[in-house]
């Protein structure tokens, strides 16, 4: 009688802690007491399913468990640029284990106890496994894109009809769904049901290929919910209160999150999932070949060390370089100066929610530092130099008024305003938007080619030999 | 075996949607990312009936799918957390007082 009511309260408990762990999240200040209350949650509710009387076979599970260990320690200390593709990857199990158990459960209710396959149950198990397996292969596409493995293709990649074809298979898979909910029992059903796996797993890798690396953040964060998701729908199947409350509040933190990624590039959601950025043709009108001023690390060091108010702007080319480092010396530098040196960090910067403000920390640079958007670009107009270190569309000052650029309407930091400008980049090509960025050829910009770690390495000497001859 | 109430589970859902909104609706941009990683854990949370099919008398294929699902939810939970720990300690509130 008491061993009946411990799971239960032990589920309770874990659910209120999860709820904590969230809430506690919200604010640095807490946020490492989140952590606590989620590894307590987890191992609460593994502690009390572990002791129920049906689990006897425990070499397995220790098995399992030792694998997951082997594998998520060095999952956990990937370089923080790798940080995109390693939540991707984690998506990509989270759904295979909700798909898996679902698959499991039906084809053993289905040779055992068909009486447990009500329609009620079996639509559950078929949500369940269409968007766990969807989650597995399109987190898998989307983690090689991030990673840039070979033969995933990096650019969006698009042809006629594509959303026909997407939707196409995904009401199929929702259509057998549907017949297999109707007649769960039958043979054919048991015959379907891999048929519907299937096509989830298909449209999984169908549904990212068009995606291109500015809508990663997006992209990610939808994943991030439809994992949670899938672990809510296995809890209906199997009548598991706890799944369903943990994989909803997963599910809600995903949503918000694409829903804050949406917001900042001014897009829906069925625009970033069907509508394929960097299809648009390039809008640049006249033909007249524009003029870009370009500088030495010596002339950016000199326009730095006499500024009073520097705004650097990081992008994801500062993560491809691993210039995070470099940045920070210069930020001491110049701080040493007595220079203001703040950064603005666009939500969509880099390749998932945050991504910038990790690797910023990681390089050490005191978070109050860190601006958000909302708040620098009332400042640019009073600031000397602006400073952007691998960004691109972000700044691109189209997006305010250029009706025909597929940014238009994209929420962007103000460097145009600022007094001056220096843009570090590889080479003049556009960004992910396919874009030419019309901030590079204002009179008030100068560009410092080269790979953003050399050259800011570069400026960060100048400046220090500045101060060597000053004093 | 289970018992489902199907109203008391939407309930529940749609309860756990709210109460996960109105939670995160106003967390810090600093801790997107952290945020996800963690949440990455917590979604984890089948690692409970993969457990339960893996250690019940089920045939073998039932388990081996269980053992499969006990992996990738023990991966979840062990990255998901010691990354978030891990990112978390590297946001310092205070300047350095001492610039090299």
């Amino acid at each position: 009688m008491i061993s009946a009511n411990v799971v239960p309260f032990a589920y309770l408990v874990a659910t209120v802690l999860f709820i904590l762990s969230l809430r506690w999240m919200n604010d640095p200040k807490t946020a490492r007491h989140a952590v606590n209350a989620g590894v307590a949650a987890m191992l609460i509710a593994v502690g009390a399913t572990w002791i129920e009387p049906e689990v006897v076979n425990h070499l397995w599970i220790v098995l399992g468990i030792i694998g997951g260990v082997i594998v998520g320690i060095p999952l956990s200390r990937v370089p923080l640029t790798a940080v995109p593709q390693r939540t991707a990857l984690s998506h990509a199990f989270g759904g295979a284990a909700a798909g898996l158990v679902g698959v499991a459960y039906y084809y053993l209710w289905w040779s055992r106890d068909p009486g447990h396959l009500t329609p009620f149950r079996t639509a559950a198990l078929i949500t369940e496994n269409i968007l766990g397996f969807l989650t597995f292969t399109g987190s898998l596409m989307a983690a090689g894109k991030l990673q840039e493995v070979k033969w995933i293709p990096q650019r969006p990649v698009t042809y006629k009809g594509q959303n026909i074809v997407n939707i196409g298979l995904l009401i199929a898979a929702v259509a057998i769904g549907v017949w297999v909910v109707l007649n769960p029992t039958t043979v054919l059903a048991a015959r379907l049901f891999p048929v519907v796996i299937l096509l989830a797993l298909l449209f999984g890798v169908l549904l990212i290929i068009p995606i291109g690396g500015a809508d990663m953040p997006t992209v990610i964060a939808i994943l991030n919910s439809y994992a949670g998701l899938s672990a809510s729908a296995l809890g209906f199947v199997v009548g598991n209160k706890l799944l369903v409350t943990a994989g909803a509040l997963d599910g809600s933190s995903g949503l918000i999150l694409a829903v804050i990624m949406c917001r900042a590039m001014n897009r829906s959601f069925t625009n970033v999932l069907f509508g394929a950025f960097g299809q648009v043709k390039a809008s640049t009108a006249a033909g007249e070949q524009k003029t870009v001023k370009s500088g030495t690390p010596q002339d950016v060091a000199d326009l730095l060390s006499n500024a009073e108010r520097v705004v650097i702007v990081p992008g994801y080319g500062m993560a491809v370089a691993q210039a995070q480092h470099r940045v920070h010396e210069l930020y001491d530098q110049l701080t040493k100066r007595g220079v203001d040196v703040k950064f603005a960090i666009h939500p969509v910067a880099g390749r998932m929610p945050g991504h910038m403000n990790v690797l910023l920390a990681e390089a050490e640079i005191p978070y109050e530092s860190l601006v958000e958007m909302d708040d620098i670009n009332p400042e640019m107009p009073q600031t000397d130099v602006c400073l952007v270190v691998g960004a691109n569309d972000v700044v691109n000052p189209a997006a305010r008024h250029d009706k025909n650029s597929p940014i238009f309407g994209m929420p962007i930091i103000d460097a145009d305003r600022a007094h001056t400008i220096v843009a570090i980049k590889r080479s003049m090509n556009p960004g992910f938007a396919g874009i030419d960025n019309e901030l590079y050829f204002d009179d008030k910009t100068l560009m410092a080619f080269g790979d953003a770690k050399q050259v800011i390495g570069d400026i960060v000497k100048a400046v220090a030999g500045e101060a060597a001859t000053v004093h | 075996m289970p018992n489902t109430d199907i109203w008391s589970m939407l309930f529940v859902f749609v309860l756990a949607t709210f109460v996960g909104l109105q939670v995160i609706q106003n967390v810090s941009r600093l801790l997107h990312t952290p945020l996800m990683s963690l949440t990455n854990a917590i979604s984890a949370i089948a690692v409970v009936e993969s457990i339960a099919i893996t250690g019940a008398n089920y045939p073998t294929p039932i388990r081996i799918l269980g053992v499969i699902a006990v992996f990738a939810s023990i991966t979840n939970i062990v990255s998901g957390f010691l990354i978030t720990n891990r990112m978390l300690k590297m946001f310092k509130t205070t300047r350095r007082g001492e610039t090299r």
